[in-house]
Protein backbone atom coordinates (compact mmCIF):
# COMPACT_ATOMS: atom_id res chain seq x y z
CA UNK A 1 0.00 0.00 0.00
CA UNK A 2 1.23 3.37 -0.65
CA UNK A 3 1.85 6.13 1.55
CA UNK A 4 1.58 9.82 1.24
CA UNK A 5 4.09 12.19 3.29
CA UNK A 6 3.22 15.86 3.41
CA UNK A 7 6.39 18.11 4.40
CA UNK A 8 5.00 21.65 5.73
CA UNK A 9 7.07 24.32 6.68
CA UNK A 10 5.69 27.38 8.16
CA UNK A 11 6.51 30.89 9.78
CA UNK A 12 7.53 28.94 13.47
CA UNK A 13 8.20 25.35 12.30
CA UNK A 14 8.31 22.60 9.79
CA UNK A 15 5.17 19.93 10.00
CA UNK A 16 5.13 16.44 8.76
CA UNK A 17 1.70 14.91 7.80
CA UNK A 18 1.47 11.21 6.66
CA UNK A 19 -1.26 9.44 5.60
CA UNK A 20 -1.84 6.29 3.79
CA UNK A 21 -3.26 5.40 0.16
CA UNK A 22 -6.56 6.51 1.07
CA UNK A 23 -6.05 9.88 2.28
CA UNK A 24 -8.79 9.92 5.14
CA UNK A 25 -6.66 9.73 8.47
CA UNK A 26 -4.12 12.09 8.77
CA UNK A 27 -0.93 11.48 11.30
CA UNK A 28 0.64 14.99 12.35
CA UNK A 29 4.55 15.24 13.52
CA UNK A 30 6.12 18.64 14.51
CA UNK A 31 6.83 21.18 15.21
CA UNK A 32 10.45 20.87 13.73
CA UNK A 33 12.94 23.28 14.30
CA UNK A 34 10.07 25.28 16.20
CA UNK A 35 10.22 28.73 16.11
CA UNK A 36 12.20 28.88 12.86
CA UNK A 37 10.88 30.07 9.71
CA UNK A 38 10.88 26.92 7.62
CA UNK A 39 10.93 28.23 4.29
CA UNK A 40 10.94 25.04 2.12
CA UNK A 41 11.75 21.27 3.05
CA UNK A 42 11.95 18.66 -0.04
CA UNK A 43 13.13 15.07 -0.58
CA UNK A 44 14.91 13.19 -2.66
CA UNK A 45 13.33 11.46 -5.77
CA UNK A 46 16.03 9.08 -5.90
CA UNK A 47 15.83 8.66 -1.97
CA UNK A 48 12.52 9.75 -0.61
CA UNK A 49 13.13 8.99 2.77
CA UNK A 50 16.11 12.26 2.13
CA UNK A 51 15.27 15.35 3.33
CA UNK A 52 15.98 18.58 2.75
CA UNK A 53 15.05 21.38 5.08
CA UNK A 54 15.77 25.12 4.93
CA UNK A 55 15.92 26.47 7.90
CA UNK A 56 16.57 30.21 8.75
CA UNK A 57 15.71 33.27 10.71
CA UNK A 58 15.90 37.18 10.82
CA UNK A 59 18.68 36.60 14.16
CA UNK A 60 20.47 33.61 12.94
CA UNK A 61 20.67 33.61 9.33
CA UNK A 62 20.45 30.36 7.05
CA UNK A 63 20.81 26.75 8.16
CA UNK A 64 20.36 23.49 5.94
CA UNK A 65 18.88 20.46 7.63
CA UNK A 66 18.96 16.78 6.15
CA UNK A 67 17.17 14.23 7.40
CA UNK A 68 18.06 10.28 6.06
CA UNK A 69 15.29 8.91 7.91
CA UNK A 70 11.77 10.57 6.54
CA UNK A 71 11.94 13.80 8.79
CA UNK A 72 11.97 11.81 12.14
CA UNK A 73 15.88 12.65 13.06
CA UNK A 74 17.82 15.76 11.50
CA UNK A 75 21.31 16.88 11.13
CA UNK A 76 23.13 19.94 9.68
CA UNK A 77 25.38 18.17 7.13
CA UNK A 78 29.00 18.99 7.83
CA UNK A 79 27.46 20.65 11.08
CA UNK A 80 29.14 18.20 13.75
CA UNK A 81 32.64 18.58 15.46
CA UNK A 82 34.82 17.59 12.58
CA UNK A 83 37.91 18.83 11.98
CA UNK A 84 40.39 18.91 8.66
CA UNK A 85 44.01 17.63 9.30
CA UNK A 86 45.16 20.92 10.55
CA UNK A 87 42.12 20.80 13.29
CA UNK A 88 40.25 23.26 12.12
CA UNK A 89 36.53 23.03 11.78
CA UNK A 90 35.87 21.38 8.53
CA UNK A 91 32.01 22.43 8.75
CA UNK A 92 30.90 24.53 6.01
CA UNK A 93 27.14 23.62 5.41
CA UNK A 94 25.41 26.91 6.02
CA UNK A 95 28.18 28.77 3.79
CA UNK A 96 26.71 30.51 1.08
CA UNK A 97 29.04 32.69 -1.23
CA UNK A 98 28.41 34.45 -3.85
CA UNK A 99 31.04 33.62 -6.48
CA UNK A 100 33.51 35.69 -7.83
CA UNK A 101 33.00 39.81 -8.24
CA UNK A 102 29.77 40.18 -6.15
CA UNK A 103 28.77 42.69 -8.03
CA UNK A 104 25.43 45.00 -8.14
CA UNK A 105 21.86 44.83 -9.09
CA UNK A 106 19.02 47.49 -8.97
CA UNK A 107 17.52 48.80 -6.17
CA UNK A 108 14.07 50.12 -4.89
CA UNK A 109 15.26 53.18 -5.76
CA UNK A 110 17.46 53.04 -8.98
CA UNK A 111 20.76 52.81 -7.90
CA UNK A 112 22.97 49.86 -8.00
CA UNK A 113 23.27 47.33 -4.77
CA UNK A 114 25.34 45.00 -3.90
CA UNK A 115 24.01 41.41 -3.57
CA UNK A 116 23.55 40.43 -0.13
CA UNK A 117 22.70 36.90 0.91
CA UNK A 118 19.31 36.30 3.35
CA UNK A 119 17.95 33.39 3.28
CA UNK A 120 17.52 29.95 0.82
CA UNK A 121 13.45 29.80 -0.40
CA UNK A 122 13.52 26.86 -2.23
CA UNK A 123 15.49 23.21 -2.54
CA UNK A 124 15.40 21.33 -5.28
CA UNK A 125 17.09 17.64 -5.11
CA UNK A 126 18.68 16.01 -8.08
CA UNK A 127 16.20 13.52 -9.88
CA UNK A 128 19.26 10.65 -9.58
CA UNK A 129 21.55 11.81 -6.57
CA UNK A 130 20.08 12.07 -3.35
CA UNK A 131 23.52 13.85 -2.74
CA UNK A 132 22.81 16.76 -5.54
CA UNK A 133 20.73 19.83 -4.50
CA UNK A 134 20.19 22.70 -5.93
CA UNK A 135 19.13 26.03 -3.64
CA UNK A 136 17.32 29.21 -4.94
CA UNK A 137 18.71 31.68 -2.66
CA UNK A 138 17.66 35.79 -2.09
CA UNK A 139 19.38 38.22 -3.10
CA UNK A 140 18.82 35.84 -6.29
CA UNK A 141 21.05 33.43 -6.97
CA UNK A 142 21.42 29.55 -7.03
CA UNK A 143 23.95 27.24 -5.75
CA UNK A 144 24.59 23.41 -5.91
CA UNK A 145 25.81 20.96 -3.32
CA UNK A 146 27.11 17.48 -4.89
CA UNK A 147 28.01 16.75 -1.03
CA UNK A 148 24.94 16.05 0.48
CA UNK A 149 24.76 19.94 1.85
CA UNK A 150 28.10 20.14 3.44
CA UNK A 151 29.63 22.67 0.64
CA UNK A 152 27.36 24.94 -2.02
CA UNK A 153 28.75 26.88 -5.04
CA UNK A 154 27.27 29.42 -6.34
CA UNK A 155 26.32 28.79 -10.11
CA UNK A 156 26.76 32.24 -10.96
CA UNK A 157 26.07 32.47 -14.39
CA UNK A 158 22.85 33.35 -13.62
CA UNK A 159 23.69 36.81 -12.09
CA UNK A 160 25.10 37.75 -15.59
CA UNK A 161 21.24 37.00 -17.40
CA UNK A 162 20.68 41.33 -17.18
CA UNK A 163 21.28 40.69 -12.98
CA UNK A 164 22.30 44.63 -12.96
CA UNK A 165 18.59 45.43 -14.12
CA UNK A 166 16.82 43.01 -11.59
CA UNK A 167 15.29 44.99 -8.63
CA UNK A 168 13.46 43.40 -5.83
CA UNK A 169 9.59 43.52 -5.20
CA UNK A 170 7.97 43.70 -1.86
CA UNK A 171 8.25 39.91 -1.29
CA UNK A 172 12.29 40.41 -1.91
CA UNK A 173 14.35 38.95 -4.79
CA UNK A 174 14.88 35.52 -4.60
CA UNK A 175 14.86 32.41 -6.79
CA UNK A 176 11.79 30.70 -5.51
CA UNK A 177 11.57 27.86 -8.37
CA UNK A 178 14.05 25.24 -9.73
CA UNK A 179 12.48 22.75 -12.17
CA UNK A 180 14.74 20.19 -13.34
CA UNK A 181 14.50 18.85 -16.98
CA UNK A 182 13.98 14.95 -16.54
CA UNK A 183 15.07 14.34 -19.52
CA UNK A 184 17.71 16.73 -20.31
CA UNK A 185 20.46 17.12 -17.02
CA UNK A 186 21.70 20.31 -18.62
CA UNK A 187 18.10 21.85 -18.88
CA UNK A 188 16.65 23.33 -15.54
CA UNK A 189 14.33 26.44 -15.51
CA UNK A 190 14.21 29.17 -12.55
CA UNK A 191 12.15 31.57 -11.63
CA UNK A 192 12.78 35.09 -9.82
CA UNK A 193 9.64 37.27 -8.85
CA UNK A 194 10.27 40.86 -9.88
CA UNK A 195 13.14 39.81 -12.39
CA UNK A 196 11.50 37.09 -14.58
CA UNK A 197 11.92 33.46 -15.39
CA UNK A 198 15.23 31.73 -17.08
CA UNK A 199 16.60 28.91 -18.55
CA UNK A 200 20.15 27.11 -18.62
CA UNK A 201 20.83 24.50 -21.40
CA UNK A 202 24.04 23.71 -20.16
CA UNK A 203 23.98 22.91 -16.57
CA UNK A 204 23.88 26.15 -15.44
CA UNK A 205 27.14 27.83 -16.87
CA UNK A 206 24.86 30.30 -19.03
CA UNK A 207 21.71 30.90 -18.40
CA UNK A 208 19.11 33.44 -20.88
CA UNK A 209 16.04 35.25 -19.54
CA UNK A 210 12.73 32.92 -21.41
CA UNK A 211 10.13 36.05 -20.41
CA UNK A 212 9.08 36.50 -24.43
CA UNK A 213 5.04 36.99 -24.08
CA UNK A 214 4.82 38.12 -20.85
CA UNK A 215 3.41 41.14 -20.31
CA UNK A 216 3.34 43.55 -17.17
CA UNK A 217 2.08 46.98 -18.25
CA UNK A 218 1.57 48.60 -15.67
CA UNK A 219 5.15 47.68 -13.80
CA UNK A 220 7.16 47.74 -16.69
CA UNK A 221 6.05 50.37 -19.44
CA UNK A 222 8.74 48.90 -21.87
CA UNK A 223 6.44 46.16 -23.67
CA UNK A 224 9.99 44.61 -24.94
CA UNK A 225 11.57 43.98 -21.32
CA UNK A 226 13.50 40.98 -21.60
CA UNK A 227 13.44 41.13 -17.29
CA UNK A 228 11.77 42.66 -14.23
CA UNK A 229 8.71 40.61 -14.91
CA UNK A 230 7.42 39.10 -11.71
CA UNK A 231 7.15 35.05 -12.05
CA UNK A 232 5.38 34.22 -9.02
CA UNK A 233 5.71 30.27 -9.74
CA UNK A 234 6.39 27.79 -12.96
CA UNK A 235 5.01 24.00 -13.21
CA UNK A 236 5.99 21.09 -15.61
CA UNK A 237 4.42 17.70 -15.95
CA UNK A 238 7.32 15.39 -16.02
CA UNK A 239 6.29 13.77 -19.11
CA UNK A 240 6.28 16.84 -21.37
CA UNK A 241 9.53 19.20 -19.79
CA UNK A 242 9.16 21.52 -22.80
CA UNK A 243 5.52 22.68 -21.74
CA UNK A 244 5.50 25.00 -18.83
CA UNK A 245 2.62 26.81 -16.96
CA UNK A 246 2.90 29.71 -14.84
CA UNK A 247 1.35 32.28 -12.40
CA UNK A 248 2.77 35.73 -12.72
CA UNK A 249 1.88 38.43 -10.58
CA UNK A 250 -0.49 39.19 -12.62
CA UNK A 251 -1.83 36.22 -15.75
CA UNK A 252 -1.70 32.66 -15.97
CA UNK A 253 0.83 31.89 -18.70
CA UNK A 254 1.57 28.62 -20.82
CA UNK A 255 4.99 28.12 -23.07
CA UNK A 256 5.07 24.90 -25.23
CA UNK A 257 8.00 25.69 -26.34
CA UNK A 258 10.44 25.49 -23.16
CA UNK A 259 9.60 29.23 -22.13
CA UNK A 260 10.67 30.85 -25.45
CA UNK A 261 7.18 32.30 -26.05
CA UNK A 262 4.55 32.75 -23.58
CA UNK A 263 0.81 32.87 -24.26
CA UNK A 264 -1.81 34.14 -21.87
CA UNK A 265 -4.17 30.91 -20.53
CA UNK A 266 -6.40 33.11 -17.69
CA UNK A 267 -9.37 32.68 -19.64
CA UNK A 268 -12.26 32.84 -17.00
CA UNK A 269 -10.54 32.70 -14.06
CA UNK A 270 -12.27 35.68 -11.42
CA UNK A 271 -8.77 36.79 -11.06
CA UNK A 272 -5.61 36.21 -12.87
CA UNK A 273 -3.28 37.02 -10.22
CA UNK A 274 -2.21 34.06 -7.90
CA UNK A 275 0.83 32.73 -6.26
CA UNK A 276 0.75 28.77 -7.11
CA UNK A 277 0.42 26.92 -10.04
CA UNK A 278 0.16 22.96 -10.27
CA UNK A 279 -0.24 20.16 -12.92
CA UNK A 280 -2.15 16.81 -12.14
CA UNK A 281 0.33 13.63 -11.97
CA UNK A 282 -1.64 12.08 -14.38
CA UNK A 283 -2.92 14.29 -17.19
CA UNK A 284 -0.51 16.72 -18.20
CA UNK A 285 -3.08 19.06 -19.22
CA UNK A 286 -5.32 19.46 -16.16
CA UNK A 287 -3.60 22.46 -14.52
CA UNK A 288 -4.69 24.12 -11.06
CA UNK A 289 -4.34 27.95 -9.69
CA UNK A 290 -5.85 29.58 -6.52
CA UNK A 291 -7.31 32.84 -7.59
CA UNK A 292 -6.35 35.94 -5.57
CA UNK A 293 -8.61 39.28 -5.68
CA UNK A 294 -5.37 41.73 -6.55
CA UNK A 295 -1.83 42.57 -5.88
CA UNK A 296 -3.23 45.03 -2.78
CA UNK A 297 -5.72 42.63 -1.44
CA UNK A 298 -3.83 39.40 -1.16
CA UNK A 299 -7.22 36.75 -0.50
CA UNK A 300 -9.79 34.84 -2.33
CA UNK A 301 -12.47 37.45 -4.22
CA UNK A 302 -15.22 37.52 -2.43
CA UNK A 303 -14.03 35.87 0.60
CA UNK A 304 -14.67 32.37 -0.63
CA UNK A 305 -11.30 30.02 -0.90
CA UNK A 306 -11.71 28.20 -4.43
CA UNK A 307 -9.20 26.17 -6.57
CA UNK A 308 -9.62 26.62 -10.07
CA UNK A 309 -8.99 23.83 -12.56
CA UNK A 310 -8.38 23.75 -16.17
CA UNK A 311 -8.44 20.20 -17.60
CA UNK A 312 -7.26 21.87 -21.32
CA UNK A 313 -3.40 23.19 -19.99
CA UNK A 314 -5.62 26.48 -18.93
CA UNK A 315 -8.17 29.21 -20.68
CA UNK A 316 -11.25 27.49 -19.41
CA UNK A 317 -11.44 27.20 -15.71
CA UNK A 318 -13.70 25.82 -13.46
CA UNK A 319 -14.23 26.43 -9.37
CA UNK A 320 -13.26 23.30 -7.08
CA UNK A 321 -15.28 24.31 -3.91
CA UNK A 322 -16.17 21.46 -2.05
CA UNK A 323 -15.47 21.25 1.46
CA UNK A 324 -13.21 25.04 0.82
CA UNK A 325 -14.58 27.93 3.13
CA UNK A 326 -17.39 29.91 1.02
CA UNK A 327 -17.85 33.04 3.11
CA UNK A 328 -15.29 35.47 5.38
CA UNK A 329 -12.15 33.91 4.30
CA UNK A 330 -9.11 35.85 3.42
CA UNK A 331 -6.08 33.76 3.24
CA UNK A 332 -3.44 33.58 0.65
CA UNK A 333 -2.02 30.29 -0.57
CA UNK A 334 1.74 31.13 -1.24
CA UNK A 335 3.68 29.88 -4.36
CA UNK A 336 5.34 26.95 -3.00
CA UNK A 337 2.23 26.30 -0.86
CA UNK A 338 0.57 23.57 -3.41
CA UNK A 339 1.75 20.54 -4.58
CA UNK A 340 0.11 16.71 -5.86
CA UNK A 341 0.80 13.59 -5.17
CA UNK A 342 1.06 10.72 -7.83
CA UNK A 343 -1.64 8.11 -6.60
CA UNK A 344 -4.64 6.84 -8.02
CA UNK A 345 -6.01 9.41 -8.15
CA UNK A 346 -4.31 12.32 -8.01
CA UNK A 347 -4.04 14.13 -4.29
CA UNK A 348 -3.49 17.52 -4.25
CA UNK A 349 -2.42 19.56 -1.43
CA UNK A 350 -2.23 22.99 -0.06
CA UNK A 351 -1.42 25.36 2.67
CA UNK A 352 -2.81 28.80 3.43
CA UNK A 353 -1.15 31.86 5.32
CA UNK A 354 -4.42 31.33 8.34
CA UNK A 355 -2.50 27.88 9.17
CA UNK A 356 -4.66 25.26 7.40
CA UNK A 357 -3.18 22.42 5.10
CA UNK A 358 -6.41 21.12 2.70
CA UNK A 359 -5.97 18.32 1.22
CA UNK A 360 -7.84 16.38 -1.75
CA UNK A 361 -8.14 12.81 -2.73
CA UNK A 362 -9.93 12.72 -5.87
CA UNK A 363 -8.00 15.13 -8.42
CA UNK A 364 -9.40 18.42 -6.37
CA UNK A 365 -12.91 17.65 -6.90
CA UNK A 366 -13.48 17.56 -3.04
CA UNK A 367 -11.51 19.28 -0.43
CA UNK A 368 -11.01 18.55 3.55
CA UNK A 369 -8.55 20.19 6.19
CA UNK A 370 -5.86 18.06 7.15
CA UNK A 371 -5.30 20.50 9.87
CA UNK A 372 -6.56 23.72 10.62
CA UNK A 373 -4.67 25.86 13.20
CA UNK A 374 -0.49 25.34 12.29
CA UNK A 375 1.23 28.91 11.75
CA UNK A 376 1.50 30.56 8.23
CA UNK A 377 1.99 27.82 6.24
CA UNK A 378 4.87 28.97 3.64
CA UNK A 379 5.23 25.82 1.37
CA UNK A 380 3.87 22.05 1.09
CA UNK A 381 5.65 19.19 -0.60
CA UNK A 382 3.78 15.96 -1.41
CA UNK A 383 5.78 12.84 -1.93
CA UNK A 384 4.25 9.47 -2.75
CA UNK A 385 6.28 6.30 -1.01
CA UNK A 386 5.61 3.15 -2.32
CA UNK B 1 37.86 27.94 31.16
CA UNK B 2 34.98 30.54 29.10
CA UNK B 3 31.90 30.02 30.23
CA UNK B 4 29.41 31.30 27.38
CA UNK B 5 25.55 31.65 27.50
CA UNK B 6 24.24 30.94 24.02
CA UNK B 7 20.11 32.16 23.12
CA UNK B 8 17.42 29.42 23.06
CA UNK B 9 17.54 28.78 19.29
CA UNK B 10 21.61 28.44 19.47
CA UNK B 11 21.44 25.72 22.08
CA UNK B 12 18.99 23.75 20.65
CA UNK B 13 21.03 24.05 17.11
CA UNK B 14 24.33 23.22 18.81
CA UNK B 15 22.02 20.46 20.96
CA UNK B 16 24.06 22.10 24.33
CA UNK B 17 22.49 23.60 27.80
CA UNK B 18 22.24 26.78 28.55
CA UNK B 19 25.98 27.58 29.16
CA UNK B 20 28.56 26.09 27.74
CA UNK B 21 32.31 26.03 28.75
CA UNK B 22 35.29 26.61 26.30
CA UNK B 23 38.78 26.94 26.51
CA UNK B 24 40.03 30.36 24.71
CA UNK B 25 43.74 31.27 24.48
CA UNK B 26 44.45 34.53 25.45
CA UNK B 27 44.11 37.24 25.03
CA UNK B 28 40.25 36.57 25.94
CA UNK B 29 37.74 39.10 23.19
CA UNK B 30 34.87 38.60 21.63
CA UNK B 31 36.27 37.34 18.54
CA UNK B 32 38.70 34.67 20.11
CA UNK B 33 35.56 33.98 22.36
CA UNK B 34 33.38 33.46 19.03
CA UNK B 35 37.06 31.30 16.95
CA UNK B 36 36.68 28.80 19.83
CA UNK B 37 32.80 28.90 19.96
CA UNK B 38 32.69 27.50 16.28
CA UNK B 39 35.64 25.13 16.64
CA UNK B 40 34.12 23.44 19.03
CA UNK B 41 30.29 23.64 17.37
CA UNK B 42 30.69 24.44 13.89
CA UNK B 43 26.94 24.52 13.38
CA UNK B 44 27.06 27.98 15.05
CA UNK B 45 29.26 29.03 12.04
CA UNK B 46 27.69 31.46 10.20
CA UNK B 47 24.40 32.03 13.13
CA UNK B 48 26.33 34.64 15.49
CA UNK B 49 28.32 35.87 12.96
CA UNK B 50 28.65 36.90 9.07
CA UNK B 51 30.62 33.88 7.71
CA UNK B 52 32.70 36.00 5.46
CA UNK B 53 32.96 39.75 7.03
CA UNK B 54 32.78 38.19 10.71
CA UNK B 55 30.52 41.32 11.41
CA UNK B 56 28.00 39.99 14.13
CA UNK B 57 24.52 39.42 12.97
CA UNK B 58 21.95 42.67 13.41
CA UNK B 59 19.77 41.29 16.46
CA UNK B 60 22.04 39.32 18.14
CA UNK B 61 24.41 41.35 21.11
CA UNK B 62 27.58 40.38 23.33
CA UNK B 63 27.02 41.31 27.04
CA UNK B 64 29.30 40.45 30.09
CA UNK B 65 29.09 41.87 33.50
CA UNK B 66 26.32 43.96 32.95
CA UNK B 67 28.16 45.65 29.98
CA UNK B 68 27.58 45.65 26.28
CA UNK B 69 30.28 44.85 24.03
CA UNK B 70 27.73 44.37 21.04
CA UNK B 71 30.00 47.73 19.28
CA UNK B 72 33.07 47.13 20.77
CA UNK B 73 35.84 46.02 18.43
CA UNK B 74 35.88 42.40 18.34
CA UNK B 75 39.78 42.25 19.62
CA UNK B 76 39.14 44.62 22.46
CA UNK B 77 39.78 42.85 25.83
CA UNK B 78 36.89 41.35 28.09
CA UNK B 79 36.74 41.91 31.50
CA UNK B 80 38.79 39.60 34.24
CA UNK B 81 35.95 38.75 35.13
CA UNK B 82 35.22 36.68 31.96
CA UNK B 83 38.91 35.37 31.16
CA UNK B 84 38.29 33.96 34.93
CA UNK B 85 35.00 32.34 34.11
CA UNK B 86 33.66 34.21 37.05
CA UNK B 87 31.47 36.14 34.77
CA UNK B 88 29.38 34.41 31.77
CA UNK B 89 29.67 35.87 27.97
CA UNK B 90 26.15 36.45 26.75
CA UNK B 91 24.83 36.04 23.35
CA UNK B 92 21.60 37.63 23.58
CA UNK B 93 18.92 37.31 20.98
CA UNK B 94 17.88 41.24 19.96
CA UNK B 95 14.30 41.99 20.87
CA UNK B 96 13.40 42.36 16.95
CA UNK B 97 9.27 41.34 16.89
CA UNK B 98 8.24 38.26 14.58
Amino acid sequence: MSNVRLLVGTKKGAFILTADGKRQNWDVSGPHFAGWEMYHLKGSPADPNCIYASQTSGWFGQIIQRSDDGGKTWEAPGGGVTTTPEGMPAGESNKFVYEGEVGTHKWYDGTQHPWEFKRVWHLEPSLTDPNTVYAGAEDAAIFKTVDGGKTWKELSGLRSAKGHLWQPGAGGMAVHTIILDPKDVNRIYIAISAAGAFRTDDGGKTWKPINRGLKSQYELPDPDAEVGHCVHRIAMHPSRPGVLFMQKHWDVMRSDNAGDQWSEVSGNLPSDFGFPIEVHAHEPETIYVVPIKSDSEHFPPDGKLRVYRSRSGGNEWEALTKGLPQKDCYVNVLRDAMSADSLEPCGLYFGTTGGQVYGSADGGDSWNPIVRDLPAVLSVEAQTLR
Amino acid sequence: MIRVVLPFHLRTLARVESEVQIDVAPPVTVSSILDALEARYPVLRGTIRDHVTLRRRPFLRFFACKEDFSNEPPDAALPDAVVSGTEPFLIIGAMAGG
